[in-house]
């Protein structure tokens, strides 16, 4: 199995542990990772923000960049989302305006091999329990790209439960957008915030030590508006909690 | 649409406002919560539900495809039943044929049934323009008329205001419009009921005209549905003497069968109930039974300039459920008056720059209204993806360029431009990396100024991913 790490821009550039911890992680499940260098971004800000056009060459390079390999596994919902979800829509407007077919194909190869991490773990590894130690209490934040456009449904939770030592305690409210949206935050930054305000009122509420979620994004809003606020719980990716194992936990 | 909206400010500047109003975000929370907990278990209840929605959703891309078969099948039944059918382009055109009707009867106050073509189009102000006044008899509307406010809701129209705020105002402004609030007024839900039917009372009694809209045109028969909860419409269609019903193109459906679906759809997903206490159901005039005179007014005004988009049209299934205001976490804090028209939330956001342009600021700003989060269309009766039509939208506006969005354009090319070399991105990531020691976290960088107000910035790694990779793995490739 050929399998190739999207790391996406925000992880590499910001969140690089994360990124690390999913490659710690699949090599310790026995899978061999290949990271493509020329991988840069999916496109989703520029797309979402009204410029399709714009992401036609990064929707190239990610075909060129991830072809051969069986699944494409990414740390990230909203990127896996903006795969999935949108490539095929970018692929079919760019032929009817006359620019071929090649961003179809490119759609068409990559939509069905793209798969998040913990739909890569559990559907196609078939795993739940990762052997992964954390002796913390964690509420999980399923954002809405995980939750709503790729149905990750209980995946991420069932991997969490699965951790031994994790407290996993629910979180108030989990379903509703933390208010990050890309350039939304930016846009509105009113609505964003008050959004975000209430996300963090529910996740304090709940006593734990570690926010987790599945995209840095929406972690990186939240985690922002919680240092500003000098808020104990701490924002994690939950790729950064399944690749802890007992030995690493006490160091 | 209605000019009482016209000159609003852009979505972002409007919010700024309710944002930070703690009665209208309470009212607002609490409202839309309970209703959309109530739907969900209203719509659990029926275990094909998914087939339904999709049934909803196919007869009315059928529909849509064929409109103007079905259009003219419906004026042909109609005016067989004895009904007369006028077509109007848009907003002036539909408020004109209204006045004059009404005109002709020579009257000068009319009763309604909530509607939101009529609000679209704004016709109470335009009646008002000719000396006719315009009475609403939904309670909410009549909350709305009062209160000399404007809906904020497309099924609860004065979600903003509750009950202390509804009896105040019941007090303050009923005695102007007519019968005045009954002393001592409480603010107990069932005793403002009964002052709204009390003050109400009269004004059907009186009226010898009648404007209406239509949840539902069924072509077959020339059949227009309304669909409510408090039976103030039932009143209005049967009572007076004449009635006029203004209904949006896109409300034909062809069939009995059809509408047989929509019943199902459509009361689960607005106000949480099995089925809604009335359903009324209008053909043409019957000689001593109901209205004596009975006109339709079909009203375009921008419909089919929408149908002619192939990703936006979809809003025209709308059937106005509000299922996609009472799950939005933008529209629970933004409140409905900031989306500068009739139809606020998810569906206004893509209906309303469609119906209007996208010119306006306010009409601009409404397809950024959304962190695309997809709660709307989960809900959606009838399956309108919301999220896609609203990025469809950013890309007219984007491409209509103006007021920030070429300093947009110029930093998404950058970006392109950085991102198809990925060396440049490395080279930057690690610029970023070093120099991290230097990075404020809470002044504002070019462009993130609104980020850094209530939020820090993230802190840069020590170094990107690329690099760790490069050492510690890159042996590995091609092997
Ligand atoms: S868009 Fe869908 S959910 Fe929203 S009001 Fe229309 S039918 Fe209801």
């Amino acid at each position: 199995m050929r399998v190739a790490l999207f790391a996406t821009c925000v992880n590499d550039a910001v969140y690089p542990t994360t990124a690390i911890a999913t490659v710690t992680l699949l090599e310790r499940l026995g899978i061999e990772v290949d990271f493509p260098a020329e991988q840069t971004c999916c496109g989703q800000p520029q797309y979402n923000t009204g410029y399709r056009r714009e992401t036609e060459p990064l929707v190239r390079r990610m075909g060129r960049a991830f072809a051969g390999y069986d699944y494409v596994v990414s740390p990230s919902g909203s990127c896996v989302a903006m795969v999935r979800d949108n490539y095929l829509r970018i692929g079919t407007k760019a032929r009817t305006e006359g620019r071929g077919s090649e961003l179809t194909e490119v759609a068409e190869s990559l939509t069905p091999r793209t798969v998040e991490l913990t739909e890569f773990l559990v559907d196609v590894l078939g795993v739940t329990d990762v052997g992964a130690y954390y002796p913390h209490t964690v509420t999980y934040h399923p954002s809405c790209h995980g939750l709503r456009t790729l149905g990750l449904g209980d995946r991420p939770r069932r991997l969490l439960e699965a951790v031994k030592g994790l407290e996993l305690v629910e979180l108030p409210g989990a379903d509703e957008c933390c208010g990050f949206g890309g350039t939304f935050a930016v846009k509105n930054p009113d609505v964003s915030a008050a959004m975000g305000t209430d996300k963090i009122r529910n996740a304090v509420s709940t006593g734990a030590e570690v926010l987790c979620g599945a995209d840095n994004s929406c972690l990186m809003h939240l985690g922002g508006m919680l240092r500003r606020q000098d808020s104990p719980i701490r924002p994690l990716h939950i790729a950064e909690i399944l690749a802890t194992t007992q030995a690493e936990a006490h160091t | 649409m209605s000019g009482t909206y016209l000159g609003m400010p852009a979505f972002p500047t409007a919010v700024r406002a309710s944002t930070k109003d703690t009665q209208l975000r309470a009212n607002l929370t609490h409202a839309t919560h309970t209703i959309r907990d109530k739907r969900a278990k209203a719509v659990a209840e029926l275990d094909d539900w998914a087939q339904l929605r999709e049934a909803g959703k196919d007869i009315k891309d059928q529909t849509l495809h064929h409109l103007d078969r079905y259009l003219l099948q419906l004026e042909t039944q109609v005016t067989a039943a004895g009904g007369v059918v006028h077509w109007a382009t848009d907003a002036a055109e539909a408020n004109r044929i209204v006045a004059d009707l009404v005109k002709a009867k020579g009257e000068t106050e009319v009763v309604k049934v909530k509607s939101m073509a009529t609000q679209e189009i704004g016709l109470n102000e335009a009646l008002a323009a000719e000396g006719i006044t315009a009475y609403e008899t939904d309670l909410a509307e009549l909350i709305v008329q009062l209160g000399d406010d404007l809906p904020s809701h497309i099924l609860v129209p004065a979600i903003h205001k509750n009950r202390s705020e509804i009896r105040d105002i019941f007090i303050e402004a009923m005695g102007r419009w007519g019968r005045p609030a009954p002393d001592g007024l409480s603010d107990n839900p069932a005793d403002l009921a009964e002052a709204a039917r009390l003050h109400l009372r009269e004004k059907f009694l009186r009226a010898k005209v009648a404007v209406s809209g239509a949840n539902f045109m069924v072509a077959e028969t020339g059949t227009l549905v309304v669909v409510e909860s408090e039976g103030n419409g039932r009143m209005c269609l049967t009572l007076p003497e004449t009635l006029i019903s203004v209904v949006g193109i896109e409300k034909v459906i062809p069939t009995w069968q059809d509408l047989g679906v929509f019943l199902q759809l459509l009361p689960r997903s607005s106000t949480a109930e099995r089925m809604n206490p009335y359903t009324s159901t209008w053909t043409g005039t019957t000689g001593g039974d109901g209205p004596a005179e009975f006109h339709l007014v079909l009203l375009d005004n921008g419909r089919t300039a929408t149908l002619a988009d192939e990703v936006g049209r979809q809003a025209l299934r709308c059937i106005r459920c509000s299922a996609c205001l009472n799950v939005c976490p933008v529209y629970e804090r933004a409140g409905g008056h900031a989306y500068g028209s009739p139809y606020p939330g998810p569906i206004g956001a893509i209906l309303t720059p469609q119906l209007r342009g996208i010119q306006s600021e306010v009409d601009a700003s409404l397809p950024y209204a959304s962190s695309l989060c997809g709660a709307c269309y989960e809900v959606c009766p009838v399956a309108i993806d919301i999220p896609e039509v609203l990025v469809h939208l950013r890309e007219q506006v984007a491409d209509q360029g103006g007021k920030g969005h070429r300093l947009e354009a110029a930093a998404i090319r950058a970006a392109g431009w950085i991102l198809g070399h990925p060396a440049v991105l490395a080279a930057g990531e690690r610029a970023a990396s070093k120099t991290r020691k230097l990075h404020p976290q809470k002044s504002p960088g070019p462009g993130i100024g609104p980020w850094t107000e209530t939020r820090d910035l993230p802190e840069m790694p020590a170094e990107p991913f690329r690099d760790w990779w490069k050492k510690n793995r890159s042996p590995k490739e091609g092997r």
